[in-house]
């Protein structure tokens, strides 16, 4: 019971990685980024490419360890990892790097990374609300469009800014849309297809060609539901997923959850829904509208991260859900100290079975986590 | 015919079977070593009980078999075995076990031999909350083993080395640092007593931080094999200022929840 497009989603990985040699070798810029605070829509201004760089393998891990510490979260270590071999086709066609000053180990590990390219490092503020906080972030996107004018020797037009605001409002109201559908009980796609729809977008060169296929996978799956299909039953535990983003390769706790019986019905992380819940308001003046957006996003870098409550406690009800798991990375700080009063808010105001999970890219711990996610669905269920 | 169900809890240390009828009393219980093969070892358990009760109905072990017992199969081999009505994991099992000893328990702090754990119940026993260790052997029956063997003494003979002694405190958490921190104490000249003495506080304390970490709702239910060393009670009690309830049979609580759940099972 899986949408047939979802085959076409799949093959996005190996279009795109031809598509990006294409392109550079046609002499369009590409921008690589790490991070749901980098304002695509810049780097789109500056006709140039935005990518999401490869991090969530555990394979370039080792190669990582040589220069940093190995009690450090995976997701940077597998991040430099693919710049330090050289083994992501997007890294490798990057003629930029797009960083921020988010947690303590991505800013330090950048430092290194700057080493291999010309990265640009925008100094993220650490309180999200705040008038101040609001206009310096403002004069750090006006220093990266800056970076941008002079490296590709372009200038960038509010007309550009304004072209490049309409067509990432589209592709983020798309795949919101796509997401949304799940909020149908029992929900018509996997918690596994979802991410991958949702992680991939990261990787689309061409923007149109991604926003039409989301488009018909759109309308295959609203059949699907007229017609009452789903992989689930109205009885399966539906699951929000919260914490560290996953992509292919990390998301192992998903699939532990959905081969245990779960249907995770929405993903509250970075890769997921975090970066479409608002959009960039096109009334506004376009640098100070893009960085109201990105400053918005609720991170566990930000001090305090309220708007993350918010935003779980609005997803738990729209998507009518049973219980939240809380993945978190080792050696993850911010989310791992966070996920306290994430557990306490859920549990305590939210009234609902709470879990963390703290795992990294291997597979060592399967065994345990899978005793966890399947004490959780019992207790959920509450059959005994 | 009176129904009756039979629990398996296939643990990493310790494999335990207990068979239950429908007014939730114990007919038998055993407790193998689990050894290499938790697959043969749960079916040993099982026909080892089938046999010494006489309830070979047909020799074929089936449990769909109307004659033989329902079987739910609990503990990390729970997935092994082929002959098992239903698998349930240890954590609502150890729920249901410790609701049935002792009914007042609102919280269950076991310690296995691989993990740890804390559950809340509520008064029917089922699972609210629960919280397990890290992929880690600090603050399991792993620690107290290792340690043990360190002095040349078995797990179950530690609390009685300890008896009487002053504790010589643990600082490593970690199982392998703790091992050398154990033996660079006897070179210093530490008697056995009072480093068992010192192994015994540093799981309880450990065991103390995870359940105020998950908060303490009395009362508090001790199960895993620890249960039975009265050092071990009384480290524990002192570190969380409260009274610590156990039973001879708590090192069965899995099986006996798993067992009980067995009854529950419709048709």
């Amino acid at each position: 019971m899986r949408p047939s497009l979802m085959k076409q989603v799949e093959e996005l990985r190996g279009v795109n990685s031809v598509k990006i040699k294409e392109a550079s070798e046609q002499g369009k810029k590409v921008v690589g980024t790490y991070c749901v605070f980098s304002p695509h829509e810049i780097a789109m201004a500056a006709d140039a490419i935005p990518v999401t760089l490869c991090g969530t393998k555990e394979e370039p891990i080792a190669a990582a360890e040589e220069k940093l510490p190995r009690n450090l979260c995976p997701l940077i270590k597998s991040s430099y990892g693919f710049a330090v071999t050289d083994t992501c086709p997007y890294f490798y066609f990057s003629d930029v790097l797009l960083a921020e000053t988010t947690c303590d180990g991505k800013k330090k590990m950048y430092e290194l990374m700057g080493e291999i390219k010309p990265m640009h490092v925008m100094n993220l503020p650490q309180q999200g609300e705040g008038e101040e906080n609001l206009k310096f972030w403002e004069t750090e996107m006006k220093r990266f469009k800056s970076f941008l004018e002079e490296s590709f020797d372009r200038k960038i037009t509010d007309e550009d800014l304004k072209a490049a605001i309409k067509l990432g409002n589209r592709e983020r109201q798309v795949m919101k849309d796509l997401h949304e559908l799940n909020r149908v009980k029992p929900a018509p796609l996997s918690g596994k297809d979802m991410m991958m729809a949702q992680w991939l977008k990261g990787f689309n060169v061409d923007k149109e060609a991604g926003i039409h296929l989301i488009e018909d996978l759109i309308t295959e799956t609203r059949d699907m539901i007229k017609e009452g299909k789903s992989p689930y039953t109205t009885e399966t535990p539906r699951i929000l997923l919260t914490g560290v983003p996953i992509g292919a390769g990390s998301e192992k706790v998903l699939e532990i959850l959905e081969e245990s019986g779960a249907s995770v019905v929405a993903l509250e992380n970075c890769t997921g829904y975090k970066g479409l819940d608002r959009m960039i308001d096109e009334e506004k003046e376009p640098m100070k509208a893009i960085a109201e957006k990105y400053l918005s996003t609720p991170c566990s870098c930000m001090t305090p991260n309220n708007s993350r409550l918010d935003l779980l406690s609005r997803l738990a009800k729209d998507y009518q859900v049973d219980g939240v798991v809380d993945l978190t990375w080792q050696a993850c700080h911010t989310y791992n100290i966070e996920s306290y009063q994430v557990g306490k808010f859920v549990k305590e105001e939210l009234k609902m079975p709470f879990i963390q999970i703290e795992t990294d890219y291997s597979n060592s711990d399967r065994g345990q986590i899978k005793v966890r996610v399947e004490a959780f669905l019992e207790q959920i269920q509450g059959e005994y | 015919m009176q129904t009756l169900s039979m629990g398996i809890d296939i643990g990493s240390v310790a494999t335990k079977g207990v068979l239950l009828n429908q007014d939730h009393e114990i007919l038998d219980k055993v407790l193998l070593p689990t050894g290499w093969s938790p697959k043969k070892t749960g079916e040993a358990v099982y026909r080892l009980i089938l046999e010494k009760k006489r309830l070979m109905a047909d020799s074929t072990l089936d449990p769909r078999s109307s004659m033989n017992p329902r079987v739910v199969v609990t503990g990390y081999g729970r997935v092994v075995t082929d002959f098992a009505t239903k698998a349930v994991t240890e954590i609502t099992c150890h729920g249901k076990g410790a609701q049935i000893l002792h009914p007042k328990t609102r919280t269950v702090i076991d310690i296995g031999g691989q993990d740890s754990k804390v559950i809340h119940l509520s008064e029917k026993g089922k699972v609210l909350d629960f919280l397990m260790n890290d992929k880690c052997a600090a603050g399991t029956g792993r620690f107290m083993e290792v340690m043990s063997t360190s002095l040349g003494v078995e797990v179950g003979e530690l609390s009685a080395l300890a008896e009487g002694y002053k504790a010589r405190k643990i600082n490593n958490m970690c199982t392998v640092f703790a091992e050398s921190e154990v033996i660079s104490l006897l070179a210093e000249g530490a008697a056995k007593g009072e480093i068992a003495r010192g192994i015994i506080n540093s799981t309880a304390q450990k065991a103390a931080v995870m359940l105020k970490r998950m908060g303490i709702q009395e009362e508090v239910f001790l199960t895993g094999g620890v249960s039975q060393s009265p050092l071990f009670r009384k480290a524990l009690e002192e570190e969380l200022n409260i009274s610590v309830y156990f039973r001879q049979e708590a090192q069965f609580v899995g099986a006996l929840g798993a067992a009980a759940i067995g009854l529950d099972i419709k048709g």
